[in-house]
């Protein structure tokens, strides 16, 4: 076993070294053809030609070389078009001194005359934006504003690249440039480091099996990687690092998404973007990591049908269905993601392109309401949030897996519980504005709604939660907080269930009379960071907003005090009351 | 106001002075020596293992004490004089109450065997010992624990975490056999041996023996075998922790006498939990309960009668639990390790070994007088009911599908059982 075990480490180290090489291992040469490929605007495309002589020249360089050098391209281009199409403090002041009193729009006409571009360009531009000093008394101040505007908005829109177009092209043109070992031979490398971690950590988890069936938490608090140690701390930081490229960098991890490309080629028959790379190691993280917890948990058939559940509902309704339905043409769409947590589901783009594709856009439309309004609460009723948050979900997914080892460093202080009601319901009054927001630009057009503008509200709300709390923090900080950070303080739909979950449900964990010996198990696991001791020591049921119900608290008990069920809702919260004493009164 | 003030700050005491909180003002002062705030002990072995810091089995934070106006104060105390109403403590002098509450626990037993002091030998009931078997464990091979009850083999699977190996010596024909019926007892007992535990039974320590340094090189067994190790862990039971009484006048025996209110013979004085011995007997009840479900009762009785509501300690049907390993086990009623003369019983043991149900009824009036049940939960409440309202063991049967208390989706074995039960019985009856 420990032979085996050492093999499977050392297979899983070299595979993510590799990984971790790769990420550098790139030279880059830019092409005329590459250029001219990303980016259809012909005149943009030269004019950025123009500024990339140097790294067009065939030499490689490293990732952030290259990408240092793009963007002070695409600054350069933005500069140079400035210098070109704004309009001079000369023309200004001629266009102040032609209007004497009265300022006449059409007079533009007469002061930039010319056939030439910049001419025609400063013309219409100028209408376009100044339009509303027509016929007012002519200041210079005014026509400056103008000037500033058209600078500031339509210059570089119409002939140089905003920061969302050097975004995206800084990723697919650092993509499309790049000569590597792994873009000459992806499948070689997605074996070399995703094919050696698989095997290495099976090679790790499943000489497990011969260890007797129980609870599996021997040396966790003296274990490096799991009591926020120095590998603990490495990982978080790893992982924290992950996302923040993946997020706010992908430019830099092309590479890896060249290593999935024959992956999503296969599924969807597209090429691999970002985010079929992140999608990609999610789910192996779910698989593999689900079948440690299969192993681990092996005595409890609950846990046993929940891994199963979320590695089942990840690979089939998260990974592959979306990949398939657009090989099929249809919209990409994930049947088990539930605004708002899907915090974009009512987003335009969104909207449009499900309604642009008939009868099956129109049904995935109906189907992502009807999850928010009837399966939530009804399923809620019956079963409790855990029906979604440790049976279905993604991020729980990960969770109850990759996250399984991690889960005893959730914080069980009373303050915590207080931050927690704050920020979660915080959130979940953020979303609803934030969609409010969006919809009403939806149906309106205006995206002034109140006192805030909806693109602006969307597009924090995507940074800031979106990326920053359910990603970085959410996953990068497993090995720091525990497991559950995001779904404990961020998700939306975490509160939602939640409220549902509190206040109408037939779900509670009861405790079995006068059992409990106060041992701390319990509380020490729960992920959510329950005080679950505190309940089960005064004999109450446990009836809490936050419980995923993932039934650890009940599975490492050792004296059989805790189980999660469902029951008629009367007498749910039950009384505190330790059974098998005689004369004892309760006093609240 | 009064002051109440409570020796221990284990179960007991602490149950008394939360009940005492949630109905009076009276100062309260919680004097103990071990620890600072009130841990449970029954984690302790999750300690070693790396299940838990010691942080996480405080059932209370800290703040918890100030808040709910509890002194803590962490000292021992060393004589306790009733007619003064004074207490000296170790470190800070005289110390006055009004209403004493003594909850001191107890302390390991050891017999006199020769060797017994050595380096390396040790029980395990404090924090303090705890602390101790890390030390005394630290890179050695082989251990021996002397005694097969509930802490020898916390013991025996605490060592194991730490790749040591284990002799576990048992008096007794089978593991914990002067407890458990036979069957269970064997049923752990094999158990215990699948974890690759040296299970030795029928035989008794001698003598310990030291490698000439003052720490343990080995035992003899009353048989004249010699095991090497380096740690032998005693743990052939608990006694009361009263020695600071000696000359106080409060009456002892093995262990504090009290009457059904929980009093001492000397007023004012109170006495709760490990440290108690009745004067009075209990029908199914030792008259020393060491386990944490009576000090907790009698911390909750012992509220209501000092705040005004006088109460008499009147404990339901007997229950406890306890996990061997991997199994579970829990009991309710009395279910004795020899079947009494008016008893009869039934049991069922699960194909794989590791699971079993034994009940005992009347012979007479088919009473039901008890339950043992391994590697499967079952419903405290239920069987409360059930014994209180003297149910027939048909009647039981019948319904334990009721007080079934595993997790959803795991294998039901009560139709197994009953049909069993039927099997068995009509061919008793023919
Ligand atoms: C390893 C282990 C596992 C156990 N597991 C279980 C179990 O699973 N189930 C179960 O039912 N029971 C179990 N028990 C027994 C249970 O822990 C005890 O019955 C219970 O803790 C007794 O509580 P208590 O409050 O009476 O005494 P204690 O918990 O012993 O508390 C007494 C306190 O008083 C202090 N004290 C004593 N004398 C003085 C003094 N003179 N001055 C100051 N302070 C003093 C002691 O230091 C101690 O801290 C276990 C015991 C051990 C050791
Ligand atoms: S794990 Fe069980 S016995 Fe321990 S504190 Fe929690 S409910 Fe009580
Ligand atoms: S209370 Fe129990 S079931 Fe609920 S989240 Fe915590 S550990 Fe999971």
């Amino acid at each position: 076993m420990k032979y085996l075990q050492t093999i499977g480490l050392t297979l899983f180290v070299i595979g993510f070294a590799l990984f971790n090489v790769s990420f550098f291992w790139s030279g880059y040469q830019l092409t005329p053809e590459i250029v001219k490929s990303q980016i259809s605007d012909e005149k943009k495309a030269s004019a950025l030609l123009l500024e990339t002589k140097e790294i067009v020249a065939p030499e490689p360089s490293s990732n952030f070389k290259f990408v240092a050098d793009l963007s002070a391209a695409f600054e350069r281009v933005n500069e140079r078009q400035l210098a070109i199409f704004s309009l001079s403090d000369t023309e200004l002041d001629k266009l102040a001194s032609y209007n004497k009193e009265k300022f006449t729009i059409a007079s533009v006409d007469s002061v930039f005359r010319g056939n030439d571009e910049q001419s025609a360009f400063k013309r219409k531009a100028f209408k376009d934006n100044g339009s509303w000093l027509d016929g007012q008394a002519t200041s210079r101040e005014q026509i400056q504003t103008v000037a500033d505007n058209i600078k500031k908005y339509s210059i570089i829109s119409q002939f140089g690249f905003d920061r969302y177009a050097v975004k995206d092209l800084k990723y697919s043109i650092t993509k499309a440039a790049a000569i590597s070992p792994v873009k000459s031979n992806p499948t070689l490398y997605l074996f070399l480091t995703f094919g050696l971690c698989i095997i290495g950590s099976m090679l790790y988890i499943l000489p497990k099996l011969k260890l007797p069936p129980g609870i599996k938490n021997n040396g966790i608090f003296f274990n490096v990687m799991k009591n926020v140690q120095w590998l603990g701390i490495l990982t978080g930081s790893w992982l924290i690092a992950f996302y923040v490229f993946l997020y706010f960098y992908p430019e830099y991890m092309t590479n890896w998404v060249l290593m999935v490309d024959p992956v999503s080629r296969l599924l969807s028959g597209n090429e691999a973007g970002r985010f079929f790379l992140y999608g990609f190691i999610y789910t192996l993280c779910i698989l593999v990591m689900g079948v440690r917890m299969l192993i681990n948990y092996r005595h409890s058939k609950y846990q046993i049908l929940r891994t199963c559940s979320v590695m089942f509902f990840q690979t089939a309704f998260a990974f592959l269905i979306p990949e398939i339905l657009i090989r099929l043409n249809q919209p990409y769409f994930d049947f088990k993601n539930i605004w708002p947590l899907d915090y974009s589901f009512f987003f335009n783009n969104r909207l449009d392109t499900l309604l642009a594709n008939g009868g099956l856009g129109v049904f995935m439309l109906v189907w992502g309401i009807a999850l928010i309004i009837i399966a939530v609460p009804v399923l809620v009723y019956f079963f409790g949030k855990r029906w979604y948050c440790s049976w279905v979900c993604g991020c729980g997914g990960l969770a109850e897996t990759l996250g399984d080892p991690y889960r005893q460093l959730s914080n069980k202080k009373l303050s915590a519980w207080k931050i927690e009601r704050w920020m979660i319901h915080g959130v979940l009054v953020f979303a609803v504005v934030m969609t409010g927001g969006v919809l009403y630009t939806y149906f309106t057009n205006s995206s002034w709604v109140l006192f805030f503008d909806s693109y602006k509200l969307r597009e924090i709300y995507g940074a800031f939660i979106g990326a920053g709390f359910a990603g970085v923090v959410g996953t990068g900080f497993y090995p720091l907080m525990g497991n559950r950070t995001w779904c404990r303080f961020g998700c939306p739909l975490a509160a939602y269930l939640g409220i549902i979950q509190r206040f109408k449900s037939r779900f509670r964990i009861t405790t079995n009379g006068g059992q409990c010996i106060s041992c701390g198990n319990c509380s020490t696991y729960c992920e959510m960071g329950i005080d679950v001791r505190w309940y089960a020591q005064r004999g109450q049921n446990i009836v809490r907003s936050s419980c995923v119900g993932c039934g650890v608290c009940s599975s490492v008990c050792p004296r059989g005090v805790l189980n999660l069920e469902v029951k008629e809702e009367e007498g749910r919260f039950g009384k505190a009351i330790l059974i098998g004493n005689n004369g004892i009164k309760l006093v609240d | 106001m009064k002051h109440i003030v409570i020796i221990g700050n284990g179960i007991s005491g602490i149950t008394a002075a939360r009940n005492i909180r949630k109905r009076s003002n009276d100062n309260i002062t919680v004097i103990s020596g071990e620890t600072e705030h009130f841990f449970s002990r029954t984690a302790l072995m999750y300690i070693y293992m790396g299940h838990m810091k010691y942080e996480n089995t405080k059932p209370y934070e800290d703040w918890f004490w100030k808040k709910n106006k509890i002194d803590l104060v962490k000292d021992f105390v060393e004589k306790v004089d009733p007619d003064s109403k004074q207490l000296v403590l170790r470190n800070k002098g005289n110390f006055k109450y009004d209403i004493l509450i003594i909850a001191s626990g107890s302390k390991s037993n050891k017999f006199g065997w020769p060797g017994q002091d050595l380096k390396g030998v040790q029980g395990l009931y404090s924090f303090q010992d705890l602390e101790l078997m890390e030390q005394n464990s630290k890179g050695i091979k082989h251990a021996v624990i002397v005694g097969g009850g509930l802490i020898g083999i916390e013991m025996a699977e605490m060592l194991l975490t730490r790749k040591i190996g284990v002799t576990i010596l048992v008096r007794e024909n089978e593991f914990w056999s002067n407890v458990l019926p036979i069957q269970e007892a064997n049923l752990i007992s094999r158990h215990v041996r699948s974890h690759h535990v040296d299970l030795r039974l029928n035989i008794e320590l001698k003598e310990i023996q030291s490698d000439g340094n003052g720490k343990v090189k080995s035992i003899v067994t009353n048989k004249g075998e010699t095991i090497e190790c380096q740690f032998v862990g005693l743990t052939v039971g608990v006694s009361p922790n009263i020695d600071f009484l000696k000359n106080s006048g409060i009456e002892t025996k093995r262990g504090v006498l009290v009457n059904e209110y929980l009093e001492t013979d000397v007023p004012n004085v109170y006495a709760l939990g490990d440290c108690v011995e009745r004067k009075y007997d209990l029908p199914g009840r030792r008259n020393i309960e060491q386990v944490w479900y009576t000090g907790r009762m009698m911390g909750e009785v012992v509220a209501q009668t000092i705040t005004g509501e006088k109460t008499k300690y009147e404990p339901g049907p007997w229950f406890n639990s306890a996990k061997f390993f991997d199994i579970e086990y829990q009991t309710y009623g009395n279910v004795w390790n020899e079947l009494k003369s008016n008893e009869m019983e039934f049991y069922w043991e699960h194909a794989s070994g590791t699971k079993c149900v034994h009940v005992v009824w009347d012979k007479l009036t088919n009473q039901f007088l008890g339950i043992n049940t391994f590697g499967i939960r079952m419903r405290h409440e239920c069987f409360d009911i059930w014994l209180r309202e003297k149910r027939s063991i048909d009647f039981v049967i019948e319904h334990l599908a009721e007080a079934n208390f595993d997790p959803e989706f795991f294998s039901q074995h009560e139709d197994e059982i009953v049909s069993e039960y039927k099997k068995v019985t009509s061919l008793i009856s023919q």
